[in-house]
């Protein structure tokens, strides 16, 4: 198949940027779509030219590297799936596909499509973590956990920090991560006592870092390849608010 | 910090702040339509209505200092939110194409401001009576039925009223469904009717006051 790609270039953090044209040949359906911007890269090699950087490591959906914003969405068009896991079928033969890389005061571009997501590093810094060591495996009946409140964990845990939810926000907002996280630890046993510090830290840390408030608006679980709810975020605010209001340790 | 100052500092906190004053904000659009819904019931209902309000200038005051507070807190915190949303992207994408969000859920500041001017103008038009100085001129202190029979034969005015309630109508329809989502209330339990709800009520809301200009306009009421 062929696809016309306008791709964003930029040298460096200091660099304006721009977007490059290019008509890749060679390009096969069944490619995923990080496989495609090998190919281009090979060609541009070749041609003795920069290769495109983009971000990318396990290419299995689950580390959380690749992050482009494939025709204005985060992630590309189908639902659930990293760029890595989406393949070449989802287009159309013919189709002009704009790749950019995620837009946010808290994730400069470094390089081309690589962005420098440090920022959730330190919002995890701030609190993402239990202090205590909680050591090994207790006799299963000692540490009690209602099986519904496993599984939400369970699905809060799935979240890879990729930052689709920054990238898909129209305020740049980073709650949906830090919700996962928060809730992934206030629905445990183990997270209990750290649990309003964290809260109010991590959102600190999230407003330091430049990114915005959350407005509702859903866009961020719409892109999530994790397909991580705002029901999260909801529980965020429930524990921001017995934080900030009622709580001993806050 | 202490609790209080976090909520008026952070985003979240704010967003409280937002949703609160908003909901006080609604609870009188409920009450106004009640109110107005009695130019239905001919002109001697309304305009006691009116004069039955101003008998009680304790009441009257109260609400009306606690709405205006209502109304800057939302502002303030509507304002200020946007400002540091609108900084966390400096540089815009060439393409967006959104998956799931809204457009009233996305351009709640211009329809807030819009209703926000039409409030002002509101404001003029029938409690001040600065926009209408002659054709209110002979009309005693609470023949409200009469002035709004004499505005609403305008269709400048009709449509700037309807325009207004249809974007008030946008604000709510997003605004009334992220007030329980802010303040925590979500769960697959009761989430469906809450959606519906705050719909429904929005649409209703809207539905109500257009009828009124509509009504006066084609001579339904005179
Ligand atoms: C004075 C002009 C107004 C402005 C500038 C304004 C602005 C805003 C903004 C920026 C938001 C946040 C949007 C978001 O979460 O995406 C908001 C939310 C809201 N507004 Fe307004 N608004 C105004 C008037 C009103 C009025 C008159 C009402 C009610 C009758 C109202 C009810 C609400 C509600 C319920 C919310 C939802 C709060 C939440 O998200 O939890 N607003 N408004
Ligand atoms: S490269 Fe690891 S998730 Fe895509």
């Amino acid at each position: 198949m062929r696809v016309t790609l306008k791709v964003w270039r930029q040298k460096s953090k200091d660099d304006t940027g721009r977007f490059e044209t290019y008509t890749p040949q060679n390009i096969s359906s069944s490619m995923s779509f990080l496989e495609m911007l090998d190919v281009v890269n090979e060609e541009l090699i070749t041609q003795g030219k920069d290769p495109i950087a983009f971000d990318h490591d396990c290419r299995e959906g689950i580390c959380g590297a690749c992050s482009l914003v494939i025709n204005g969405t985060a992630h590309g068009p189908q639902r659930g799936t990293t760029v890595c896991q989406l393949h070449m079928r989802s287009f159309r033969d013919g189709e002009e596909i704009y790749i950019e890389p995620w837009r946010a005061k808290g994730f400069p571009v470094i390089r081309d499509l690589v962005t420098d997501r440090s920022a959730f590093d330190r919002i995890m810094q701030a609190g993402g973590f239990v202090s205590v060591n909680a050591g090994g495996a207790q006799d299963a009946n000692c540490l009690p956990v209602p099986k519904q409140c496993a599984d939400k964990a369970m699905d809060a845990a799935a979240c890879i920090g990729c930052g689709a939810c920054v990238a898909a926000c129209k305020n740049a907002s980073a709650m949906l991560f830090v919700s996962a996280k928060v809730s992934q630890l206030s629905l445990l046993p183990q997270g209990q006592p750290e649990r309003a510090r964290r809260v109010l830290n991590m959102l600190r840390q999230m407003e330091n870092e430049s990114f915005g408030g959350c407005t509702n608006t859903l866009e961020c679980e719409a892109v999530c390849p994790k397909e991580i709810s705002v029901e999260h975020i909801a529980r965020l605010n429930r524990e921001f608010a017995s934080a900030a209001l009622v709580s001993e340790e806050g | 910090m202490n609790g209080l100052g976090r909520i008026f500092t952070m985003t979240v906190g704010l967003k409280f702040l937002m949703a609160v004053s908003g909901f006080i904000l609604v609870g009188f659009l409920v009450g106004h339509l009640s109110g107005n819904m009695l130019l239905y019931a001919g002109p001697d209902a309304i305009n006691q209505y009116a004069e039955v309000l101003k008998k009680f200038p304790v009441v009257l005051w109260t609400t009306r200092i606690f709405l205006i507070i209502a109304v800057f807190v939302h502002i303030y915190s509507g304002v200020k939110l946007s400002v540091l949303n609108k900084r966390a992207r400096p540089h815009a994408y060439a393409v967006t194409k959104r998956v799931k969000a809204t457009l009233p859920s996305q351009t709640m500041l211009l329809s807030g401001a819009v209703v926000l001017s039409f409030t002002l103008y509101h404001l003029a038009h029938f409690t001040f009576r600065w926009t209408h100085k002659e054709e209110f001129a002979g009309l005693g202190d609470f023949d409200v039925h009469a002035m709004m029979v004499l505005s609403f034969q305008s269709s400048v005015v009709s449509s700037f009223y309807v325009l207004s309630i249809v974007l008030l109508m946008m604000h709510l329809n997003h605004g009334l469904v992220s007030f329980f989502q802010t303040l925590g209330v979500n769960h697959s339990k009761y989430n469906g009717v809450v959606k519906s709800l705050s719909i429904l009520l929005s649409i209703i809301l809207a539905l109500g006051f257009i009828s009124l200009p509509i009504s006066i306009y084609f001579g339904f009421v005179s």
